[in-house]
């Protein structure tokens, strides 16, 4: 499901704008949470399907953590566990 | 006031809970209907505070009203997450189930609130919505359509602006309306939703949110402009450390003032008592006990207040949030949360209000961890026992020409002190939670918002209270002990020697020595630890009293002179690096015992501090000792 026009939210870059196309736990492997309870975690904080996201603001080391802006409500997360978002650019 | 009348009419009226998503105003509103006539307890045995607050709407009903734990689900996952859930299911034992459930979102930023009421309508009670922060959705051209909303959720819709006179009128209405007929509660279906039902609830939830509610989809425009520069990544950590510096040279400057005079009015409420006639055990108890312990705790109540002033004011402005963002790859290296910043920056005032201060983190893991090592932050009360030891120890001479040796020592015992915790910080993350390692920092970024004065007061006034009321209660009992430990038996008829030196303490003192010995520990030094658990300055009057020496503060100098008569290098040397990890503090303790709601943490607190504090005094004396200092 993941082809050439998306990518990960984990590996977007600063000013990344586009809509959430998957929610994909097989690619947050190092996340600190089983699979289901990280998807979860994401659709609570209102990662769906169709949403759209911004990437606003990282961290000074290692650009991490993020902070994005999901439809209007903005959530800091960590690039690990952002990897299961799969987002195509606008 | 009548307190048994009160009390039965608050049992009579009905009960309303206030559930929304975190930051959504919730308390504001809380505080709003209910101004001071609130009260803050504990759930029995656990953390989670438990808010109740009473009101009385326009047609004269009597309203308790719950504000629970800001969540994004019922779905729990921390326990304050669960009480939330289990208060509004009815699941609590003990208490009664709310009578109606007042789900309050930000009207600004309904998007996850909208899915929460959905939620909400299956716990089988009658739930209503509160849009709060109706002002600023306005100001930001967000129109919405009150009618299709609740058309669209399938229940009544009211707007409410907690920040203004007036502006909970409509919600009071609907109260009364409601409240005058309710429905029956019907069973309730709600089971912990799975990923698939989030899924379509969120869609569903979107879905009513583009019927009812027509937005210009720009971001608000002044969090966007103090993002820029206050999350930029260089200029974000500048400014934080800027605000940092402020708070903590406002917790010891501002404080300093108030400090002196409660400590001045405690000596002089001894000294009074000491002149009363009564018996002299009587007034020991009094004066040396009571008095003095209590006056040892209260004395750090205006840092308190002041600490909770900002970080409440952080709080509320929306900037606490960002600090976490900010620091959370620093903190995260050690395994802590980077919410456990301030916390840990708090203790190096005094643990106690940075021990209170972890209540800001939401995963009882994360605040676990940083409970325990806040008591290595080196605070305040370590400073008069460093102090008389470098002083009357180490050489005042300078290293590499410029570094004054007794500060570089002093400098190496903080250093020391933030090592032992965040070590201790990383260990316990591997081994003890071991099953769920590495907990994912996720965390909303508010807008910010003008902070409510009346809001702050209250809350400061709730924290200020809880601690004085700790202080009565916990912290004076344990006074008391030592007290008791360091005045029975009294001593003979025409004893020579202190009076502490015949007395349980040195009993204790003597049967330890074996233990100590290796530690270069004497027995007066061990009698002197145990007045120092009340508060660890105290072990320096101790040392005094234990050597003879009269003159209370001014004889620093000369319990100095004492020490280096006593004791060998060596010794000083184990003792400082004894205080940077013992559990030396009674009131740090009780502290942790209430906030973590048991007796089982505070041991463990106790316990591997104290095995801390022997391996490093053990290393020390050892080594000094074999290069000649014993």
């Amino acid at each position: 499901m993941a082809d050439s026009s998306t990518i990960a939210l984990g590996e977007a870059r600063v000013g990344f704008r586009g809509r959430i196309s998957a929610l994909d736990m097989t690619r947050a492997e190092g996340a600190g949470l089983p699979a289901p309870e990280l998807e979860r975690r994401l659709l609570e904080l209102g990662f769906v399907e169709g949403a759209t996201v911004e990437l606003l603001h990282q961290g000074l080391f290692g650009g991490d953590p993020i902070a994005v802006r999901v439809a209007q409500t903005m959530i800091a997360l960590r690039r690990r566990e952002a990897m299961a978002i799969v987002v195509a650019a606008a | 006031m009548n307190a048994g009348i009160e009390l039965a009419s608050a049992v009579d009226s009905p009960l309303v809970a206030l559930v929304g998503n975190p930051n959504c105003g919730k308390t504001a509103l809380f505080n709003a209907l209910t101004g001071s006539r609130q009260k803050v307890a504990n759930y029995p045995g656990v953390t989670v505070e438990k808010k109740l607050g009473r009101l009385s709407t326009p047609a004269g009903r009597a309203i308790q009203l719950l504000d629970l734990p800001g969540t994004y689900s019922l779905r729990a996952r921390s326990p304050d997450e669960e009480i939330t859930r289990d208060a509004v299911l009815g699941r609590l034992k003990g208490e009664t189930p709310p009578d109606l459930v007042v789900c309050v979102g930000d009207a600004s930023n309904l998007r996850l609130a909208l899915r929460l009421a959905l939620e909400l309508k299956h716990v089988g009670r009658p739930v209503m919505v509160a849009l709060n922060m109706m002002d600023i959705a306005r100001k930001r051209g967000i129109e919405i359509d009150l009618g299709r909303l609740s058309a669209e959720l399938g229940v009544p819709v009211v707007s409410s602006i907690a920040v203004r006179r007036g502006g909970t009128e409509a919600l009071l209405g609907e109260l009364d309306r409601l409240l005058a007929a309710l429905p029956a509660t019907s069973a309730a279906d709600w089971k912990a939703p799975d990923a698939p039902a989030l899924r379509n609830a969120q869609r569903e939830a979107d879905r009513v949110l583009k019927a009812a509610v027509r937005s210009p989809g720009t971001p608000d425009s002044a969090t966007t402009r103090a993002d820029a520069i206050l999350l930029h990544p260089v200029a974000g950590i500048v400014i934080l450390l800027a605000i940092l510096f402020v708070m903590f040279q406002a917790v010891f400057a501002w404080a300093k003032p108030a400090m002196d005079l409660i400590s001045d009015g405690f000596t002089w409420l001894g000294a009074f008592v000491g002149s009363l006639p009564m018996p002299e055990l009587l007034q020991s108890f009094l004066k040396d006990g009571v008095i003095a312990g209590v006056g040892s705790v209260i004395v750090f109540l205006p840092q308190i207040v002041i600490l909770f002033f900002f970080i409440l004011l952080l709080e509320d402005l929306g900037y606490m949030a960002r600090a976490a963002f900010l620091m959370d790859k620093i903190m995260g290296g050690a395994g802590l949360h980077g919410r456990a910043f301030i916390p840990l920056l708090s203790s190096f005032a005094c643990a106690i209000p940075g021990i209170m201060a972890t209540r800001v983190i939401d995963d009882r893991r994360d605040r676990l961890t940083t409970i325990l090592v806040a008591p290595l932050m080196t605070c305040s009360a370590r400073i008069p026992v460093y102090t008389l030891i470098i002083s009357a120890f180490i050489p005042d001479r300078e290293v590499w020409g410029f570094l004054g040796l007794q500060g570089l020592v002093m400098f190496g015992l903080y250093a020391v002190g933030i090592t032992g915790a965040l070590t201790v910080s990383f260990v316990m993350k591997r081994l003890l939670w071991r099953t769920t390692a590495g907990e994912p920092f996720m965390l909303e970024l508010p807008d910010y918002k003008i902070p409510l004065a009346k809001s702050l007061a209250l809350g400061v006034w709730a924290r200020a209270m809880a601690f004085l009321k700790r202080a009565g209660t916990t912290i004076l009992s344990m006074m008391i002990l030592i007290w008791v430990l360091a005045s029975f038996p009294e001593a003979p008829a025409g004893a020579t020697d202190p009076a502490i030196n015949y007395s349980l303490a040195a009993m204790i003192g003597h049967a330890l020595e074996p233990l100590t010995l290796p530690l270069g520990f004497n027995w007066q030094i061990n009698v002197a630890l145990i007045p120092g658990m009340a508060a660890r300055e105290v072990a320096v009057g101790a040392l005094g009293t234990i050597y003879a020496i009269d003159g209370g503060a001014e004889a620093t100098q000369q319990i100095g002179q004492a020490l280096v008569g006593h004791w060998s290098l060596a010794t000083a040397l184990a003792l400082l690096a004894w205080y940077v990890f013992a559990p030396q503090c009674a009131s740090t303790l009780a502290v942790i015992r209430r906030e973590t709601g048991g007796w089982k943490w505070m041991w463990i607190t106790f316990g591997y501090m104290l095995v801390l504090a022997y391996i490093a005094a053990l290393i020390v004396y050892q080594v000094a000792a074999a290069m000649g200092a014993g």
